[in-house]
């Protein structure tokens, strides 16, 4: 079988690294991303790897959509071999928790305690695995997308339930978990496409109710997306960790003209990029090519990055995830002045005994972040129209909101532009400059791709 | 500038330390010799007067740097906050008052004389006025100020002249009789000037060297070293003609062999960019700073602050036959005294004249004398040139204000930003 030439760009940020894989059309064929921890090298090849097998399943979408018997169903079975595969990811990786909870366990301190400890540790991870179906269902309301986010919350929340102030205490439980979630994420979990299509469509079998040879035509699609070899041409590395990348200087992109060519190729006519990611802000323009014209960054101090609402949220005991919706529900203006992050959580405490609503402190943080993008974008030549924002605080409506106001009250009316994967605009730029590396001579229709 | 030469040697950087050494050895012997000093700052200084009356220049802000590179100041820094001073306040005051206070030993170790006369030359940095009034505290000595006007016009008049030469007849030259116990002797003023204009047409040689391609010499990283005489106490001297006739020597052997500037790391053999840099470099990471340039193969062509001792490159010189006012133009001209119009223009000249392919701020957060307009400066160099601006952000001698991934990062950006642009439309790999 002919293969499918293929291009990868990995974005290693501060917070999560990303992959991203382009086709021969420079189309997305896959997504990865993973939180960055300690150990950048395995956050690549995680992000990697989720990425190709995302890319396994947009081949078998485009096999379902291009089949005249089940393309009419595509848009009702593809959810439910996305929810199959990322639930058997989510299986595997609560397969290596008990295994690692396990180990913390079997600690000298705790001997005598063992038994019990086993017991009780297996039984949470029992009920977090009954408890992991319901989160996979099409449609379900997942709170976030890393393991770490959903098994830990579940985690706390069992735990609670097990504990024995006087002979099981919960930070016990909690000290082990820990442990246990570093060693799980710095394994890489082989959750391989072929491996979980059987799975996936006895799903779909009971699920959509799909016929037996519709079954038979469907499988057959899949395993012909599976078999499909995927040459990977190229890389293009960029982000923070870029220079862990094993990759030669050559395939190293900074990200300032990732996020530049990444901007553009989502919204062509954007002229302003605004990028926020977990430890610096980015102010970017291009040309009508994805050129950079000029950038700003922030360099002395990362006051107002998006670890900024990290720390918030650990302050307010929340997910950086709620912040947001959080400060959506704010009535009354507060101004925060301060753009310390370790003053902000002061001033957040000083706030809230002065009898001051939470959403509205929040509200005013989410301000005070963007009055600092406002700075540097003005430093950066101002926002043109189209303005293009990306990174991880793109997906926060408050930071949005507030973006959306300063801009209107600094620049007049602009079009701004978010992308749902906005959070992949680094990765993607890198995967372009890898694919154009290789054909710089076919590349006038790239540039406008 | 002794300890932190490039590894790869010239013999002219050989030369420079052993006259700066024996400078620094002068000035320790001092109280023995009987010598006296004039405590004075680098842009507006009166080297020529101040030798002529057999004084020795000390410069606070040349122990500052070097201090910086010798990883001293950060001590010093800390030691002055401690007394009172603010964390805001310029670092090179800072670090020079926690010398002070930490036994006066000069970048040689060996110990600086207390100054018979703090030699106030006020040119354009609002802040040598608080430094010696600082330092005044300290000593018991003498004190007087030559106030130059700045350019705000942008240009310099004969009022501004005749003002200065007055303050030079009625103020410092009494001063300067008065703590030495000499007469004023203007030939002897315009037998060191004329020794200066020698000097001075040999370090402009070795300056605009750089617009040849490749260029033989780095004007911000390398160019910090060529100034050093010439900005100290080596105008006016036999030993400072000396240096720059040696320095010319190499350069021109450097331009025959079509060979690049000599760094630490040896020499640059592929220049990939020539870059014009405003704004003082970082010293307390000054060879990490140079690195992350020569590793890029980037080459800093032209800079402004090789201009702040004066712009002997746009013409001018020494004038044995006019001394006071020639030393009054002189003081005039130099770079911190420039309005922002002034110096745009000029840093346009450099990016024409040196075939610049990006114009590089390197902003200092303690210094409002460069950091105040520089933005705007960007912007219209860019919009004027062409050629793209990058913007980093140090400190002077405060090692907490560097930022090494940071900057590395900004700074690849940057360059990775001037190759795409130099891409044909369409080829922007």
């Amino acid at each position: 079988m002919t293969g499918m030439d293929c291009w990868v760009g990995i974005d290693l940020g501060s917070t999560t690294t990303k992959a991203i894989i382009l086709d021969s059309d420079g189309e997305i064929l896959g997504r990865g991303i993973t939180n960055s921890r300690s150990n950048y090298d395995v956050a690549c090849a995680v992000a990697r790897a989720e990425a190709f097998v995302d890319a396994r399943f947009a081949l078998a979408r485009r096999a379902l959509e291009g089949d005249a018997a089940l393309a009419a169903r595509a848009q009702e079975l593809l959810p439910i071999i996305a929810a199959s595969f990322a639930e058997a990811k989510h299986n595997a990786a609560l397969v290596s928790l008990r295994e690692e909870l396990l180990i913390a366990a079997r600690n000298d301190f705790y001997e005598g305690w063992q038994p019990a400890l086993d017991r009780v540790l297996g039984e949470i991870v029992d009920a977090m695995e009954a408890r992991a179906h319901e989160l996979f269902v099409p449609g379900a309301d997942r709170k976030s997308d890393f393991f770490r986010d959903l098994a830990s919350s579940t985690f706390m929340q069992l735990s609670e339930e097990a504990a024995d102030p006087s002979t099981m205490p919960q930070d016990v439980l909690i000290g082990m978990f820990d442990k246990a979630i570093i060693k799980v994420e710095n394994k890489e979990l082989e959750v391989s496409f072929e491996e979980h299509v059987s799975q996936a469509l006895d799903r779909l079998l009971a699920a959509a109710g799909l016929e037996a040879d519709e079954r038979a035509r469907a499988g057959e699609l899949m395993e012909r997306a599976v078999a499909l070899p995927l040459d990977e041409r190229g890389h293009v590395g960029t982000g923070y960790g870029r220079a862990r990348l094993p990759f030669p200087k050559a395939s190293i992109r900074s990200e300032i003209l990732c996020h530049g060519l990444g901007a553009h190729a989502t919204f062509p006519t954007t002229r302003t990029v605004l990028d926020i990611g977990g430890q610096d802000t980015k102010a970017i323009q291009v040309d009508g090519r994805g050129i950079v014209t000029g950038f700003q960054m922030n360099d002395r101090c990362a006051a107002g990055c998006g670890r900024y609402l990290g720390y918030i949220a650990d302050e307010m005991n929340l997910g950086v995830h709620e912040l947001g919706p959080m400060a959506m529900k704010s009535t009354r203006k507060v101004k925060i002045n301060s753009t310390c992050t370790v003053f902000a959580g002061a001033e957040l405490r000083d706030r809230l005994n002065l009898g001051q609503k939470r959403e509205d402190i929040l509200a005013g943080l989410h301000r005070a972040i963007m009055l600092r993008a406002m700075s540097l974008l003005a430093r950066s030549g101002g926002v043109h129209d189209e303005f293009t924002f990306t990174g991880g605080v793109a997906r926060n409506p408050a930071a949005v909101r507030a973006l959306r106001e300063l801009v209107t009250e600094n620049y007049g009316e602009r079009k701004i532009n978010i992308s749902a994967a906005s959070i992949y605009t680094g990765a993607l730029g890198a995967a372009i400059f890898a694919r154009r590396a290789e054909d710089a001579d076919e590349s006038t229709e790239e540039a406008a791709a | 500038m002794t300890e932190t030469v490039p590894t790869q040697r010239d013999a002219s950087m050989a030369l420079q330390k052993k006259i700066l050494a024996e400078h620094y050895h002068a000035l320790a012997q001092a109280p023995e010799t009987g010598a006296k000093t004039a405590y004075t700052f680098v842009p507006g200084n009166l080297t020529e007067l101040i030798r002529s009356f057999d004084m020795l220049p000390v410069l606070p802000e040349i122990n500052a740097l070097q201090s910086g590179m010798r990883k001293q100041s950060g001590d010093f820094v800390r030691e002055a906050e401690k007394l009172g001073h603010s964390e805001d306040v310029c670092t090179y005051v800072k670090c020079d008052i926690g010398m002070l206070k930490g036994g006066n030993i000069g970048p040689t170790g060996e110990h600086l004389p207390d100054p018979d006369i703090l030699l106030l030359s006020y040119t354009g940095c609002f802040t040598f006025m608080k430094w010696f009034e600082l330092l005044k505290q300290e000593y018991d000595c003498e004190i007087v100020m030559l106030h130059v006007p700045y350019q705000g016009g942008g240009e310099i008049t004969q009022e501004m002249v005749d003002y200065i030469v007055r303050q030079l007849e009625e103020q410092v030259i009494p001063k300067l009789e008065k703590v030495t116990g000499k007469t004023f002797d203007a030939d002897a003023v315009s037998e060191r000037l004329a020794l200066s204009a020698q000097a001075e047409d040999d370090f402009v040689y070795v300056l605009e060297s750089a617009k040849h391609r490749p260029s033989p010499i780095d004007g911000y990283f390398g160019g910090v070293f060529y100034i050093g005489p010439i900005f100290s106490a080596f105008r006016g001297t036999q030993a400072g003609i000396d240096y720059y006739r040696a320095l010319r020597s190499e350069v021109d052997a450097r331009i025959a062999a079509g060979k690049g500037p000599v760094t630490p790391a040896g020499e640059v053999t592929n220049e990939q960019y020539r870059l014009v840099v405003e704004g003082p470099p970082n010293w307390t990471h000054f060879r990490e700073f140079w690195k992350m340039f020569y590793e890029e193969n980037a080459v800093c062509v032209a800079s402004t602050y090789t201009k702040v001792g004066g712009l002997y490159d746009r013409g001018f010189r020494h004038d044995p036959s006019n001394p006071l006012e020639s030393l009054a133009r002189y003081c005039l001209g130099c770079y911190t005294n420039l309005n922002l119009p002034q110096r745009v223009d000029l840093i346009c000249d450099y990016v024409r004249e040196y075939s610049a392919d990006g114009f590089l701020i390197n902003s200092v957060k303690s210094c409002n004398s460069f950091s105040a307009g520089q933005l705007v400066i960007l912007r219209e160099v860019e919009e004027r040139t062409g050629v793209p601006g990058g913007f980093i952000e140090s400190d002077l001698v405060d090692p907490r204000y560097f930022s090494a991934a940071n900057i590395k990062n900004r700074l690849e950006s940057y360059l990775q930003m001037i190759e795409q642009r130099r891409q044909p439309v369409g080829a922007t790999g």
